[in-house]
């Protein structure tokens, strides 16, 4: 009997806690995975990978939320897309966003909370770091990349922020992506010969002189210059993870593939066809990029939080329509709106199918990772931060159940926050603050 | 090049390196920074060009900058450097310092060749190291961030047995260092008055050459500031005289612009290709070059009233822009691309820059024009009055249904949305002045009818009434909060930061008084401002708590 079988991870909970409906933010053992799952050379499960996918301006209300909780046996119309992948995702409908009286920037108040918990008071910027982040700084920190940013509409915009408001900007250019991860500096994983570079080591040399010198300045800075130096520090030291790793022989991962430079970017725009293809390549080089071991976190932004979305050859975008058009009443929705949403729900679609289709032996790629699906409104037309669509898309590597509905009527967005990063491993038990402060895992969706 | 003059006052560096020990001992009381700006993509490339000149290719992508109070260069008090943008700033240092060594540009770059090609070389590395660090940082070395950075040009000649790579990877570091990618402002408290810093004498040198021409101390500045110069009105005053001659002043007056009227937004712009194709990445660059000349044009070479960029006839064109505005614009055979002098005609609906692209095209949605961004952005970033943001709740669906024939324009599309008392107290701040540029369609084109209906641009601003355009410049030119916004906007620029009460009671008292006393010469305000001791004396840190929090700063500019 191995530790995994030993001691799994409802025995833990029930022995801590009399196997009441409570979770408490464990850190999740490997030794407690699937048996099933796919392996490293030395036995070690693949590891969880974490994923966002981020879109604006909501759903229409009505209109995506499947009729009945608990298991998924349908889905909105708007939601159609993942049909085919209805056992991999869990829908979340009625989670708000509570103001307890503060203001509610339109596309930014929801964004903001949804992310980090918190909902800033008047004339305030959040200094709290986004969830992504927070997974990141728990399990990105020996791959090459703490994580990798996209933006499909050319915006270096992300939703991805750390700690003092600092944002991790998003790469627009598939090809510049594609340089990054598996230009010059990529070890392939698979390959026969690994010959250690010298000039990785003064390249070392060079940053241990960078973080020397930055010794003479940290004692000098008042608190807020204090985090900014030490994010550079933890920049400079990705760095050196980076180069440490460029001088060991890396562990053989047989569904890495190397791909090839990606064709057929077009330049980045908020155009749909032009975001849709462009999200096709990046999700296409993402999933390359995670299959290799090169990152676990990747964070995918559609389009930014008040979508500038537009079809070609018509003047108005995609928000304003959701401000502007008319409700159809023979339809009961705004058509224009719609039109949106189903390229962005094909996206959402395209983006599984990929995930989905990656093989890694008998399971996919998919089957490992967490991908959390926000977006930053409910219904877009009055800036509604109630009903926010959210979704969790993968099984986590076991951590998550999936195939389910959880409807509430009004519960704290924060619950889905909370419950993904415990599913992540982040030893957290409550999380935001407030009303939106919550400890209560959504218990039914983790495994 | 900075690199030569540099080497051919060695004394000079050894100056620094003495003076700089002597800092490290200051008697004044510990060093406190008191600033930390991250340098901008156009400083990076300036310092670069001018320590190595314009050979020197510079490829990557910069770190998005953070816009606050409407500056970047607030912003930039509060960005870090990601891991994403750290890499990004390795590969470019690799590439820089790999040029730099290489044998093309070896000769002209090091002022010095070492002993032997396969091994280290101390005191050519010192020589050439403690000459580059000191524009880099914007400061001499320290005597141990020079030994540290002597002993890896040492250590990585002697792992890889090329000389020339150990000083390649050496000035890799200084690229990526905290001491070169952010403006470092130190200062000393002064017993005497615990609210404020004084700021030291490198730190006093930066201010001043990054105000006034947007790149690091040249060497005649640095020089200055060894030799305590800017400690004293008269040695300050003849910096910024020298400074404010030189044709560099262009660049710093081109980069506050860039950064006041916001062209940092013409990196995502883009129309809708079936609607306007004519609109292009290259339009949207000249029509930014287009202002930018007119501003150089009116307020350096005319030493013109700031106030007339609003109403001026004078501006420049390049055939591209002229077919936007449909004005026929003749350039010489050799020189298609030619910027040309023109002047609008005196009865024209167009004068001034808010009538150029630069504005109407950057404040509109793809496809349309949008008075009420026009009117947001007229009231934020010339007038420096923060507009409310929207409540939530609202019915927009009257705004812009353009299918409905009682609503033509966007003028009847505005009023009716008006009509809602939840949204009538800000759009009546900003629709009435965006619809007097209605004339503009999204791309900056003139147009007269808007879905066959006419287009009656009049409006009113602030109790001035306008019929068009050009007397909308003429509301703004009289407005006084035009050139109160332009002080305080200079003046956030400057120190990097929104001002505090205390700064900006100073600001209004003495800034925007000299300004509006003045004619509204902006050379003459860069003067005050830098020839100032209030620009070099900052309040100490944890004695701004009476800063107003961003995004509270509701009519900043006011009234002097």
């Amino acid at each position: 009997m191995n530790l995994g079988e030993r001691l799994g991870r409802r025995r833990v909970l029930r022995g801590m806690l009399g196997g009441t409906a409570v979770a408490v933010g464990l850190p999740f053992l490997d030794c407690m995975l699937n048996a099933n799952g796919t392996a490293l050379a030395d036995g070690a499960p693949l590891p969880t990978i974490f994923a966002t996918w981020f879109f604006g301006c909501g759903l229409n209300p009505g209109r995506w939320e499947p009729k009945s909780a608990g298991k998924l046996a349908d889905l909105g119309p708007e939601l159609e897309p993942l049909r085919p992948y209805m056992s991999k995702i869990n829908v979340m409908s009625g989670f708000k966003v509570h103001l307890d009286g503060k203001p509610a920037l339109p596309h930014i108040t929801g964004r903001i909370a949804v992310q980090t918990g918190v909902v800033p008071a008047a004339g305030q910027k959040t200094a709290l770091p986004s969830v992504d982040t927070i997974i990141a700084d728990q399990i990105g920190t020996k791959t090459r990349f703490r994580s990798l940013e996209v933006s499909c509409i050319g915006s270096r915009l992300s939703e991805s922020v750390r700690a003092g408001n600092i944002m991790n900007p998003s790469e627009v250019s598939p090809a510049a992506l594609y340089t990054r991860i598996f230009g010059p500096d990529f070890r392939d994983p698979n390959a026969a010969d690994f010959v250690p570079d010298p000039k990785v080591m003064a390249r070392q040399s060079v940053l241990s002189g960078v973080k020397d010198q930055l010794a003479d300045i940290q004692g000098m800075v008042g608190a807020a210059d204090k985090v900014r130096l030490d994010e550079y520090l933890t920049s400079l030291r990705q760095m050196e993870q980076q180069l440490s790793l460029e001088l060991q022989r890396p562990e053989p991962l047989k569904a890495c593939s190397v791909p090839t430079q990606p064709a057929g970017e077009m330049p980045p725009n908020a155009e749909v066809s032009t975001m849709l293809n462009n999200h096709r390549l990046f999700v296409r080089l993402l999933a390359s990029a995670l299959a290799c071991g090169q990152t676990r976190v990747a964070n995918i932004a559609l389009t930014e939080g008040l979508s500038t979305l537009r079809k070609s050859g018509s003047a108005v975008i995609h928000h304003t329509h959701t401000h502007e058009e008319p409700v159809d009443p023979k339809l009961g929705y705004q058509p224009n709106v719609t039109w949106f949403i189903q390229n962005i729900m094909t996206a959402m679609g395209d983006m599984i199918a990929t995930f989905d289709g990656f093989r890694e032996g008998d399971r996919s790629l998919l089957d490992r990772m967490l991908v959390w699906v926000t977006s930053e409104t409910g219904y877009a037309k009055m800036h509604a931060l109630d009903n926010i669509p959210t979704l969790t898309v993968g099984g986590a590597n076991g951590r998550l159940r999936t195939g389910q509905h959880i409807q509430t009527a009004g519960d704290p967005i924060t619950r889905v926050g909370l419950t993904v990063q415990q599913a992540m491993g982040v030893p957290v038990n409550d999380w935001g603050a407030d009303s939106m402060g919550t400890s209560r895992t959504i218990t039914e969706i983790m495994a | 090049m900075i690199i030569r003059k540099l080497c051919a006052i060695a004394v000079l560096t050894a100056a620094f390196v003495v003076a700089a020990a002597c800092a490290e001992a200051d008697p004044a009381g510990p060093a406190r920074l008191v600033g930390m700006r991250r340098i901008t993509q156009e400083q990076y490339r300036q310092i670069v060009a001018d320590v190595f000149g314009k050979s020197i290719r510079i490829g990557g992508r910069f770190e998005p900058d953070q816009r606050d109070a409407g500056l970047i260069a607030v912003g930039a008090s509060q960005v870090s450097v990601t891991a994403s943008g750290f890499e990004q700033y390795d590969d470019m240092a690799r590439s820089i310092a790999a040029q730099v060594v290489d044998e093309q540009h070896r000769p002209a770059m090091i002022p010095c060749a070492p002993a032997a090609l396969h091994a280290a070389d101390d005191a050519c590395a010192g020589k050439f190291l403690g000459s580059v660090g000191a524009t880099l940082y914007r400061r001499p070395l320290t005597q141990r961030e020079l030994a540290d950075e002597i002993k890896i040009a040492s250590d990585v000649a002697g792992r890889l047995h090329d000389f020339y790579a150990g000083l390649g990877s050496a000035l890799t570091g200084m690229l990526e260092s905290a001491q070169f990618l952010f403006r470092q402002e130190v200062g000393h408290a002064d017993p005497a008055d615990i609210a404020h810093v004084e700021l030291d004498t490198w730190s006093k040198a930066s201010r001043l050459s990054f105000l006034l021409w947007n790149a690091a101390p040249d060497p005649l500045l640095l020089d200055a500031a060894a030799h305590g110069e800017l400690d004293t009105k008269s040695g300050l005053a003849r910096q910024a005289d020298r400074m404010l001659a030189s044709p560099r002043l262009e660049a710093g007056v081109r980069a506050f612009f860039t950064d006041m009227l916001g062209f940092s937004a013409f990196d995502g712009l883009a129309k809708d290709p079936v609607l306007y194709p004519k609109f292009s990445a290259r339009v949207a660059a000249d029509a930014q070059e287009q202002t930018l000349r007119t501003i150089v044009d009116l307020l350096l070479t005319r030493h013109g009233d700031y106030r007339d960029l609003f109403t001026t006839h004078e501006t420049f064109l390049t055939p591209l822009l002229g077919a936007i505005y449909r004005i026929p614009v003749t350039t010489p055979d050799d020189l298609p691309d030619a910027w040309v002098r023109y002047a609008y005609p005196k009865d024209a609906d167009q004068a001034g820059i808010l009538t150029e692209a630069s504005f109407v095209a950057l404040h509109s949605q793809p496809g349309r024009s949008s008075p009420t961004v026009r009117g947001k952005a007229l009231r934020e970033v010339v007038l420096c009055q923060k507009v409310p943001d929207p409540p939530g709740n609202v019915n927009f669906a009257l705004v812009q249904d353009t299918s409905n024939p009682a609503f033509k324009t966007a003028r009847q599309r505005l009023t009716a949305h008006r009509s809602e008392a939840t949204c009538a107290g800000c759009h009546k701040i900003m629709d009435p002045i965006g619809l007097g540029l209605e004339n503009f369609d999204t791309t900056g084109a003139f147009r007269a009818m808007e879905n066959g209906a006419p287009i009656d641009a009049a409006g009113e601003l602030d109790g001035i009434k306008f019929t068009n355009a050009t007397e909308l410049g003429r509301a703004i030119h009289d407005n006084p909060a035009a050139p109160a916004c332009l002080v305080n906007r200079l003046y956030g620029y400057a120190i990097g930061r929104t001002p505090s009460k205390e700064e900006t009671t100073w600001m209004h008292s003495e800034l925007t008084r000299a300004f509006t006393g003045g004619g509204y010469d902006i050379k003459a305000l860069l003067r005050k401002l830098a020839t100032s001791d209030e620009f070099y004396r900052v309040a100490s840190p944890d004695r701004r708590a009476g800063d107003p929090a961003p995004g509270k700063l509701a009519l900043q500019g006011g009234q002097p």
